[in-house]
């Protein structure tokens, strides 16, 4: 029966649970609320601009956590 | 200029496209090459999750409701990041297990119980079917609009025509053939298609480019971009007013009950359980796919609001559907090409969905739920009949064309009501009812199938209370009362007010009491009874799957099987040839040369179950593998025995690393040790040769005088005298020296011999002031001498005090200048000891050579130019004998004040009062 | 002209004895007891021999050795090393320290002469 090491992979799975977190935060009422009140920044409605960045972010963020973990496990 | 013909061959060649990329990669596939063994291709098979509702609808509800379209675009973002946990979980269990569907996952962790894989199946196809139509529709209607170009018109009504003039049964009935040939080309023991996989990533691929082209169009095309389109787009309040959220707070419980929904689905929805666990070929393929799914979805997002911005603009008089404006923007444009490549878009977008999601419910329907009845009812004589196999596809192929006509059925029928167009999400919240018993079915030992199934039966109800029926009385095929007064009239019953929780809109309201009675019965079911021994098996194999290898399962079988059996009944289902070709790669896998020489045990049969499983569900397998086998069924406590054992070779390792961790730590310790060993052996070596030096000082004058005096006679008097006294002095030294090291080895070996007597320290005092008293007056030394009159006596060796005391008095002697030397001798009696005080006004001692002079062969003054004699072991020893004793000796000196040397020894009892001075 | 010799010895006796030796054979001595000292004695005294203890108080022999050696004034001073010691390796180091000569205590008059003459002797 072949042992896993839990340590590499749990730091990873960790990590993307972390980001789950912050995703739920970040798109959920509190924070949306405070760009959705239909103002325009450089002419694109801010809730546009903040979802889609908020979005971007996170998904490089998810890639950085996968692709980087597995150099080290 | 786009004719109708154009249109029909545009779409040939593109569905022949599909055909020859399938085709390609089956080839592939059978040779051995795999073409889909690339993780790009694993993600953007994953985006099968947008059909036309993405592609069509999304606009449509950005046109009214503004950014919340992509609630159910962010979901499937923040499960990709628990993808690590969860679905790597489902994928090796699956394929340890050999499931091939949704239906048989939760049938096999539940004990392969065939009841919960029916209730899934029913409530996949309920749930999925009106999905189905509503891509149906979307082929439709676009195909109409487009036939149209260049104008703009909307489709006349659905359900207008007769079912056989309508070109929607046509398109049904070519889908039903595409999925056929594509889906059911053999019973594939694992249930992989990879052609399939292929031709679906490649859809995914033509409906990003697609939408994204209209989308560049309309932004840049139509309008300056970004900012001007946003611009004019602000100047309409009504527009203004899609580029918030909304402020009630009531979207932002939709928005996050949508959020939850798409969670769920982009797990649960059979076509995503099929293409992310079960046509995974590789689970490293996930790592990619977590980030590249996302990153999908955003980029197919990214132009909706803009389009629906740009479309409403253009069509301000309305008239025109906002659903449809991905293809009327176009053709309103006089852009025949772009309108074709979005409604080639939109056909991709659609027929993927269908063919997935067909060949799914295909599965679960034959192996979940046909294939458990038929069994029961005609099971003896489907044992007897000999090949199986076609059967078996026979009711697959029946079974897509039976899901598509009832998918057009659907269509026909509902056609424009409100309930085709919501349908989307009202298919979310039927397999949304899936979750409690998969996420808890794996990581929760104590769920049981009793529980799932109160749980997931309870869940279908209140979903088809809430949402279904509501659907169905808002089209008019129920009375709308239902609605408003509830079932028999009882207000508590209302179905989008169901207990009187009125203010959320109708998913959320669904979703709150669905999950509520979901996992309240699952949980508290499950609870109320220990699972059973194959439900606690397969339970251990679900949760417990990151420590298992593949057979594990055949750790919970015993019994005696035959062979013969074994292979015939694989090849009823399997067919011959191919069941001839699976037990020849299982031989070969464990070495055995022939087929015919595999030993029927629980591995084999183990893995005969798990081949039948792939055919007809793991539930049917084990049936059928239990009637041809004798099996001795594991009890309870068995299964426990077995558990547990695992768990000992688990504890037993982590002793073992434990030991040798404490093997580690000894084996350091004595490393210590031996280093300290190696120290001390130093220092023996050091006081040797330092003995050793110290003797052949006084040697070397013995020697060179004696032979200076024997080769020089001529010397004068004076000077012989002189060197033969030299010779008599360094004569005693070394006596001395020799004795005192003897006496100090002695001393520190322990084998001197200790007398203890009561003495009286007065006594021994005086005595040694008078053998020193001739010393004394040759240096010219005053000598002073304080004591009380009655001391209690001590017990100790007295020739070894007198020793001490005289080395005391003759240090104290050695060290006073001759004439001025002022030697004062004091004898004190504390509570509990003797203490002496031998003081001295000599130059005193420094105070880093105080500890010193207790040092063996150490001596104070290194300044003096006069070596001092004496051996410098006189201290070490006077320690060694008054610390024997119990006592202490120390000193007290300042430079240039003189010095006093004390030492206590512990003194019998206490005076009486009689005696006290 | 007399040949110097300086005698570095902390024990008084020691020092009478090789002091009346050489003394006794003509050479002209001068006698310290310890290393800082020796030092010092042989800058001004420049001798022509050195005979050297090796447990003396502040420097130990062996590094006056040393000193003597590195400064280029002592470039023809012989150095006789005396100690009590007189194991292997000790008497490597006094080689490595650039000693010319090793006696052992307890020596030999006759011994300590002959080395003292044969190495003034040579050039």
């Amino acid at each position: 029966m072949k042992l896993r090491p839990a340590t590499q992979h749990g730091l990873k799975g960790q990590r993307l649970a972390a980001l789950f977190l912050l995703g739920a935060l970040l798109f959920n009422y509190p924070l949306l609320q405070l760009f959705a009140r239909g103002d325009m920044v450089f002419g694109v409605p801010l809730i546009y601009c903040y979802v889609f960045s908020a979005w971007a972010a996170l998904i490089g963020l998810m890639a950085l956590v996968v692709e980087r973990g597995d150099s080290n496990g | 200029m786009l004719t109708g013909g154009l249109i029909v061959v545009a779409s040939f060649i593109y569905v022949g496209l599909l055909f020859a990329i399938a085709a390609y990669g089956d080839k592939r596939a059978d040779a051995g090459r795999s073409l889909i063994a690339n993780p790009c291709i694993y993600a953007l098979s994953l985006a099968v999750y947008c059909t036309s509702w993405t592609f069509y609808g999304s606009v449509g509800r950005a046109a009214t409701g503004g950014m919340g379209f992509l609630s159910i675009y962010i979901g499937p973002t923040l499960m990709a990041a628990l993808w690590w946990y969860l679905l790597r979980k489902m994928i090796r269990i699956s394929k340890a297990n050999r499931i091939t569907s949704i239906a048989d996952f939760v049938a096999s962790r539940y004990g392969k119980s065939q009841i919960l894989g029916g209730l899934v199946t029913i409530i996949a196809v309920v749930g999925v079917i009106p999905y189905i139509a509503l891509q149906l529709k979307a082929i439709s209607t676009s195909f109409s609009i487009i036939l149209n170009y260049p104008g703009v018109a909307m489709p006349e009504r659905i359900g207008s025509r007769f079912f056989l003039d309508d070109n929607t049964f046509y398109i049904a009935m070519l889908l039903a053939v595409f999925t056929i040939l594509f889906g059911t080309r053999h019973l594939d023991a694992t249930e992989r298609h990879e052609g399939l996989v292929a031709a679906i990533a490649f859809e995914s691929l033509v409906k990003l480019v697609a939408f994204v082209a209209v989308g560049l169009f309309v932004t840049y095309g139509m309008y300056d971009g970004f900012g001007d389109l946003f611009r004019r787009a602000a100047e309409n309040p009504q527009l203004h007013a899609l580029m918030a959220l909304g402020g009630e707070s009531g979207s932002y419980t939709a928005w996050a009950s949508l959020t939850v929904l798409s969670m769920f689905a982009v797990m649960f929805l059979p076509r995503q359980f099929q293409v992310a666990v079960v046509e995974n070929v590789d689970e490293r393929h996930l790592n990619k796919a977590i980030w590249l799914f996302p990153l999908y979805l955003l980029a197919i997002n990214v132009f909706v609001l803009p389009i629906a911005l740009g479309g409403l603009l253009h069509f301000s008089s309305g008239g025109v559907d906002a659903d449809t404006f991905v293809l009327t923007l176009p053709i309103a444009q006089a852009q025949p090409w772009i309108a074709l490549l979005a409604f080639v878009g939109g056909l991709s977008a659609a027929t993927g969905m269908v063919i997935v999601e067909t060949i799914a419910l295909s599965t679960m329907l034959c192996n979940d739920l046909v294939m458990p009845l038929l069994l029961r009812a005609a099971g003896a004589r489907l044992a007897a009949s000999r090949d199986l196999s076609q059967l078996l596809l026979g009711i697959r192929r029946g079974a897509i064309v039976g899901i598509l006509m009832l998918g057009y059925l659907y269509f026909y029928l509902a056609g424009e009501s409100y309930a085709l167009v919501s349908i989307g999400l009202i298919s979310f919240s039927a397999v949304a009812q899936f979750a409690p018993a998969i996420i808890g079915g794996l990581f929760w030992k104590g769920g049981n199938r009793r529980g799932a199934i109160c749980g997931l039966s309870a869940g279908f109800v209140i979903w088809i209370y809430t949402l279904l029926l509501p659907a169905f009385a808002q089209s008019g095929w129920l009375p709308i009362t239902f609605l408003s007064q509830g079932i028999f009239g009882i207000d508590l019953l209302k179905p989008q007010q169901l207990f009187g929780l009125n203010g959320l809109d109708e998913i959320s309201h669904c979703l709150f009491w669905s999950m509520f009675f979901n996992v309240g019965l699952y949980v508290a079911i499950s609870l109320l009874r220990a699972p059973d021994a194959a439900e606690r098996s397969q339970a251990s194999l679900f949760v417990d799957a990151h420590r298992q290898t593949p057979a594990a399962g055949s750790r919970f079988w015993r019994g005696s099987a035959s062979m013969d059996e074994l292979s015939t009944l694989l090849g009823r289902f399997l067919g011959p040839e191919r069941a001839r070709d699976a037990l020849a790669d299982y031989a070969r896998q464990r070495g055995i040369r022939a087929p015919d020489a595999l030993p029927a045990d629980p591995l084999t049969v183990h893995h005969a179950e798990s081949l039948l499983a792939g055919a007809i569900g793991s539930a049917s397998a084990r049936v059928m593998i239990a009637s041809v086998v004798e099996e001795e069924p594991l009890d309870i406590g068995e299964v426990i025995h077995i558990i547990d054992e695992a768990s000992q070779v688990l504890a037993y390792s982590r002793q073992l690393e434990q030991k040798s961790q404490e093997l580690q730590a000894a084996t350091n310790e004595l490393r210590g040790a031996n280093l300290r060993l190696q120290e001390l052996d130093q220092l023996k070596d050091d006081f040797i040769s330092t003995v050793t030096h110290e003797l052949r000082t006084p040697l070397t004058s013995i020697r060179a005088f004696s032979e200076i005096l024997l080769d020089n006679p001529a010397l004068p008097q004076e000077q012989r005298d002189n060197f033969l006294s030299i010779i008599i002095r360094e004569s005693e030294r070394l006596t001395r020296l020799i004795n005192q090291v003897l006496d100090l080895a002695k001393l520190e070996s322990g084998n001197t011999v200790w007398q203890a007597n009561a003495f009286d320290l007065r006594e021994a005092l005086e005595e040694s002031l008078n053998a020193m008293s001739q010393v004394f007056q040759d240096n010219r030394l005053r000598v002073e001498s304080h004591w009380p009159e009655d001391v209690a006596p001590i017990v100790a060796d007295r020739d070894r005090v007198m020793q001490v005391l005289l080395n005391l008095l003759s240090n104290a002697a050695k060290f006073c200048t001759p004439g001025t030397g002022h030697v004062r001798v004091m004898l004190v009696h504390t509570p509990e000891a003797l203490r002496v005080d031998v003081a001295d006004n000599g130059p005193g001692i420094c105070e880093q050579d105080q500890a010193r002079i207790f040092d063996k062969f150490r001596q104070a003054g290194d300044t003096l130019t006069q070596k001092p004699t004496g051996s410098g072991l006189g201290l070490a020893i006077s320690r060694q004998i008054i610390e024997h004793f119990g006592g202490r000796l120390w000193v007290v000196s300042e430079p240039g004040a003189g010095a006093t040397f004390s030492f206590t020894l512990p003194c019998l009892g206490v005076l009486d009062d009689a005696q006290k001075p | 002209m007399p040949q110097r010799i300086l005698i570095v010895e902390d024990d008084s006796n020691i020092l009478i004895l090789l002091n009346f030796l050489m003394t006794n054979s003509g050479y002209e001595t001068r006698a310290c007891s310890d290393g800082p000292g020796a030092l010092k004695a042989a800058a001004e005294f420049l001798p022509h021999l050195v005979l050297l203890d090796i447990m003396l108080p502040g420097l130990n022999g062996y590094d006056v050795c040393r000193a003597l050696r590195a400064a280029p004034a002592h470039a023809g001073t012989r150095i006789v090393i005396l100690s009590a010691k007189g194991r292997d390796h000790e008497i490597a180091m006094a080689q490595a320290s650039g000693a010319d000569a090793y006696v052992t205590k307890p020596f030999s008059t006759r011994d300590v002469m002959s080395t003292v003459q044969r190495l003034l002797a040579s050039p």
